[in-house]
């Protein structure tokens, strides 16, 4: 039966111990993304003027959810590392279901609309923190990194790890697909399967 | 019978899809617009802004892209590279569209808290051209979805309709 071909191919075999590494990795990226994107915030008082010889104080705050494109950086974050986690535990502890051809077909077209999700929410967060960063003249916008500087520097590092986690899942991906090939060349462990790969 | 109609559909959409693109390439290009305040003059153009440069970039590339693959032989074993490059010219699309309206976005109601001020008060045809190309790139995103599904559809045989 060609199902059962593709069946124990796909759990067992290097390609599923390199998957579940890669997807520990990219779930850590894309959590960590989230988690320092979410908390990030910064309260700062300025001298916005000068009544007589007092100084005026004002404080301002610097948070992400004034930013849409940045609230959908953390929830985007948010959903492909807990589509990760979902798949390391369908890995680690549903070792006894058979993956038949829907359910690969299905991990990896979920892998497919994470990977475009993850990529569209790091794009708009890093060009919206590009214009942060440097400002644009053309609409007379300033930059408020020169101001925010520990702001600037955690959404950095969040961009940072989820680009790397883009990387990542873009593999994850490619890998997923991999898997869905007709098995021909797969090594396989068990003896049972071996009778079924010959067609 | 069923492959032909199906080959041909997927060429349409293929053929759609590189419309799409191009259209949201030339409406994002074209967009320029001149207005005054305040006695100084300002001009709007497409390159003022990184994220809709991207834009442009990312559509040109996915125009080709689906120019050079309506060509493609049916017999090419390249038709297993087309799946993956599929999904690259989907996530390239994705992001420069949200990039683009992430921005745009800004432009069009400012940010209070960034003392950032709207723009498109200023520039409104501008505001409207580049509104058109997001559009546009929108459906060439929805048709490039439909294209990766069919190349994964083709290729992979993930149904195992197949027995072999």
């Amino acid at each position: 039966m060609a199902v059962a071909k593709l069946v124990l191919a796909a759990t067992s075999g290097k390609s599923s111990k390199i998957l579940l590494g890669l997807r520990v990795l990219a779930f850590l990226a894309t959590l960590s993304a989230a988690i320092v994107m979410g908390l990030n915030k910064e309260t700062k008082t300025f001298v916005v003027g000068n009544v007589g010889n007092t100084p005026i104080k004002a404080t301002f705050t610097a948070k992400f959810q004034h930013t849409p494109a940045f609230v959908y950086f953390v929830v985007a974050n948010a959903m492909v590392s807990f589509h990760n986690l979902l798949m390391i535990a369908l890995q680690l502890f549903g070792g006894k279901t058979e993956l038949t051809g829907f359910r690969l077909l299905s991990i990896a077209i979920l892998d497919m609309l994470n990977v475009t999700l993850l990529s569209a929410a790091a794009n708009a967060a890093g060009f919206m923190a590009e214009v942060g960063k440097n400002g644009n003249k053309h609409a007379r916008w300033d930059k408020i990194c020169d101001r925010f500087a520990t702001y600037c520097d955690h959404g950095a590092g969040a961009l940072i790890a989820a680009f790397a986690g883009v990387v990542l899942m873009l593999i994850i991906s490619a890998v997923s697909i991999s898997r869905l090939v007709q098995p021909n060349k797969c090594s396989i462990s068990t003896t049972a399967a071996s009778t079924s790969v010959v067609p | 019978m069923a492959k032909l109609t199906k080959r041909i559909g997927a060429l349409v959409l293929r053929l759609a899809a590189f419309g799409a693109a191009l259209a949201a390439l030339i409406v994002m290009v074209t967009s320029r617009e001149r207005a005054s305040f305040f006695a100084v003059s300002l001009e709007a153009k497409y390159t003022d802004m990184a994220a809709f440069k991207y834009f442009v970039i990312a559509n040109a590339v996915v125009s080709v892209y689906s120019f050079l693959v309506l060509f493609l032989p049916k017999e090419s074993l390249l038709w297993k590279f087309v799946v993956v490059l599929d999904l690259l010219m989907t996530m390239l699309l994705t992001s420069s569209i949200s990039a683009a309206l992430a921005v745009a976005q800004v432009g069009k109601k400012g940010n209070a808290n960034a003392g950032w001020l709207p723009i498109c008060g200023q520039v409104p045809k501008f505001c409207d051209q580049v509104t058109g190309a997001l559009i546009a790139g929108f459906v060439a995103l929805v048709l490039y979805v439909l294209l990766l599904l069919y190349s994964l559809h083709s290729v992979v045989d993930p149904f195992l309709l197949q027995k072999s």
